[in-house]
């Protein structure tokens, strides 16, 4: 876990190939440092690509302290930022994403029903 | 340490706080005069208004001045704007966004936030505005940061606890960036902004204002705090015109234009001769002053006439009469402008004074100038400006005016109506001082009729008349006369002529007094003469007889020594006669 915060500014999980059909998931997630709240976002943000997008996911993990030019490209403010890249269109969830349901919601994995 | 000790201390350390208190100009014209030199530097200033009210402006002047005349790089946070957007609206004021980031001076950072692509979960805070404007401030080493308008985050985001803790840490890592940072503020309906800044910034506070007063619209300007400088307190109008915005005060008159000795004629001779013989500088302000009907604008067209005869430009504000009236008027009295506007050297500008707010009237003023290029400016009255409820303000704008024409070498006149009684109104008294040459036009009432006199005030740089001239409006225009001063002061109209015709009297009565003494003078030397003549003759004859008697007694002393003589060679008393030999 905090090894991949750790090494580069950017660090990319492997990802099987997209089955056929399937749109990859692009996912970038903004951190800065090494802070709680970013750590606690990309556990969960794992956790969940993990139990609903098995394979076919990619999470880019971007950290301004190093690379503090990126956070204009995206119009990131708060931090944690996640933003989803594709599919299209784009989706940001601000937060530590503790919250799976709101998280799901927000990827527009789950309908905004409730 | 006694007490009275100890508060000579404490009295002492302010006032060392106050000396030592940074400002950072803004360049802005009149705003670095009231917050006397500037924001506070290394502080945020919160600047806050409604729509429309000129936050980004300000602002934008701000950084663009720091960067472009102090040196101070910048940082342009827009969370309204995107940086296009900015740059457009500012060109027209003579702003090149796009230059001043080429040039690396100035970094442009849209922040947008769309709620409808945002869900928050859990917790988060600002850190990315933080490394965005940090990346920002290092790129050009930035001293100032704008952040406009920072309240649209609480649009974008819907945690107002985290929000709140965020800006309080933005403004306090601002501080010890040391930044020079002003943030706009929409007005709120109870509060100073919407989301109660002002209790995040509390060095700086300027509120800016645009309202609207007997449907004349008035841009104005007020600091509301400045924590450990004086500053002035009053609301302050200004102006955004193509120079950015201009506030003021009456204290922003440079005084630094220079001083031509440059006299020109003010077309009327007596008034020339009354102004050190020469008439008034070239470049100075003049005022005629006067009660309704004196003919303040008559001499103001013999100066425009005198202009245009020198070949010159002159621009005429009138706001109380159209131009073709001026032009039909003054011919009535010997003055045609006919020629001078047909060949453009004239210009009559008719605008109402309640037509616009006086910043609109100040900068059609500007720009007329600027396009006329006039040598010579008019303004005709000016009292209509001073009269409405702006009148403070209508000395700034003439302050502004004053200083504008000086600046370009224009002589100025205005005419100014005073009301009956005293002729120095309280409202002329303020505008007084900017002015050098200041002429009063008097009404004289004496013996039943009313008559006009003239005198100067002061007129600054020359030894003027201190004369009250009378003055007439003839069908050849404006003569001056000069007023006798009898037992009750001036004399003028009929007692004038009155007084004029007693001296004449006496003037023929003296001449008569002269002539008769010479005639007697002349008769007395003519009997002397006579005296003279009769006396010679008298001389002459008594002479003459003289003379008879002397010849006479000759002739008989010789015919003696003759009868001597033959008695002596009749006796022969003597062989040899003896000459000269008398018997007794």
């Amino acid at each position: 876990m905090t090894d991949i915060l750790n090494g580069d500014e950017t660090a990319k999980l492997p990802s099987p190939p997209a089955e056929d059909g399937e749109e990859p998931w692009e996912l970038r997630l903004y951190v800065a440092g090494q802070s709680a709240k970013s750590v606690a976002a990309f556990a969960n943000l794992r956790a969940l690509c993990e139990r609903y997008l098995p394979g076919k996911y990619e999470i880019e993990i971007v950290d301004l302290l190093q690379k503090p030019q990126l956070a204009r490209g995206d119009q990131i403010v708060a931090i944690p930022t996640l933003v989803r890249k594709l599919p299209e269109p784009i989706r940001k969830i601000v937060g530590d994403l503790s919250n799976t349901e709101k998280t799901l919601v927000g990827l527009q994995l789950r309908p905004r029903a409730w | 340490m006694t007490d009275v000790a100890r508060r000579e201390e404490v009295g002492r350390t302010n006032g060392h706080a106050e000396q030592e208190l940074a400002k950072s100009a803004t360049g802005i014209q009149g705003l670095d005069e009231i917050t006397v030199g500037g924001l506070p530097a290394g502080r945020p200033t919160l600047i806050c208004g409604s729509a429309g009210c000129g936050k980004t402006l300000l602002s934008l002047e701000f950084i663009v001045r720091g960067a472009l005349e102090f040196g101070e790089n910048g940082v342009f946070m827009a969370f309204e704007e995107t940086g296009e957007e900015l740059s457009q609206n500012v060109r027209s004021l003579g702003f090149d966004l796009d230059q001043l980031i080429e040039d690396g001076k100035l970094v442009v950072d849209y922040v947008h936030i769309d709620r409808s692509e945002i869900d928050e979960t859990g917790e988060y805070d600002l850190e990315g505005l933080f490394i965005r404007l940090a990346d920002a401030i290092d790129q050009v080493g930035a001293k100032r940061v704008i952040l406009d308008t920072i309240e649209s985050l609480f649009a974008g985001l819907s945690n107002d606890a985290i929000l709140r803790s965020e800006l309080r840490r933005l403004f306090r890592w601002l501080k010890e960036r040391g930044v020079t940072a002003i943030i706009t503020g929409e007005r709120g309906e109870k509060t100073l902004t919407r989301q109660g800044l002002e209790e995040y910034v509390s060095d700086c506070v300027i509120l800016l204002d645009h309202r609207v007063s007997s449907q004349l619209s008035t841009r104005r300007l007020r600091i509301v705090k400045y924590r450990g400088s004086t500053h002035g307190t009053n609301e302050y109008p200004f102006l955004i015109d193509e120079f950015g915005i201009s506030v003021l005060p009456i204290t922003s008159l440079g005084l630094k234009h220079g001083a031509t000795t440059e006299r020109i004629s003010t077309g009327v001779a007596g008034l020339d001769a009354m102004l050190g013989g020469k008439g008034p500088y070239r470049a100075s302000s003049i005022l005629i002053s006067g009660t309704a009907g004196t003919g303040k604008t008559t001499i103001a067209a013999h100066f425009a006439d005198a202009a245009c005869r020198r070949g010159e430009r002159c621009l005429y504000f009138a706001f109380e009469e159209s131009p073709d009236q001026i032009v039909r008027n003054m011919r009535s009295v010997g003055v045609d402008l006919k020629p001078w506007v047909d060949r453009g050297l004239l210009e009559i500008q008719a605008n109402r004074p309640s037509m616009y707010g006086l910043e609109t009237h100040l900068t059609t003023m500007y720009r007329e100038v600027r396009e006329f290029r006039p040598q010579l400016v008019i303004m005709d009255p000016i009292t209509s400006f001073l009269r409405s409820d702006a009148g403070n303000d209508a000395e700034a704008m003439l302050v502004r005016m004053i200083d504008f024409l000086k600046g370009g070498e224009i002589t100025s006149l205005f005419t100014s109506l005073t009301r009956g009684g005293s002729v120095l109104e309280q409202s002329e008294v303020g505008v007084s001082s900017l002015i050098d040459t200041w002429l009063v036009v008097k009404e004289i009432e004496q013996q039943g009729e009313r008559n006009r006199g003239l005198y100067v005030i002061k007129s600054r740089g020359m030894s003027h008349s201190d004369q009250i001239r009378e003055f007439q409006l003839t069908s050849e225009g404006v003569k001056l006369k000069d007023a006798y001063i009898g037992p009750e002061g001036v004399v003028t109209g009929s007692a004038r002529i009155a007084q004029e015709a007693r001296e004449e009297a006496a003037k023929v009565r003296r001449q008569e007094d002269i002539e008769r003494k010479q005639r007697a003078l002349e008769r007395k030397r003519r009997a002397l003469n006579a005296q003279i003549a009769a006396l010679r003759l008298e001389f002459e004859g008594e002479e003459h007889e003289a003379q008879r008697l002397i010849d006479e007694d000759q002739r008989r002393e010789d015919g003696l020594l003759q009868g001597r003589g033959e008695m002596a060679r009749s006796r022969k008393v003597d062989p040899q006669p003896q000459k000269g030999q008398e018997a007794t």
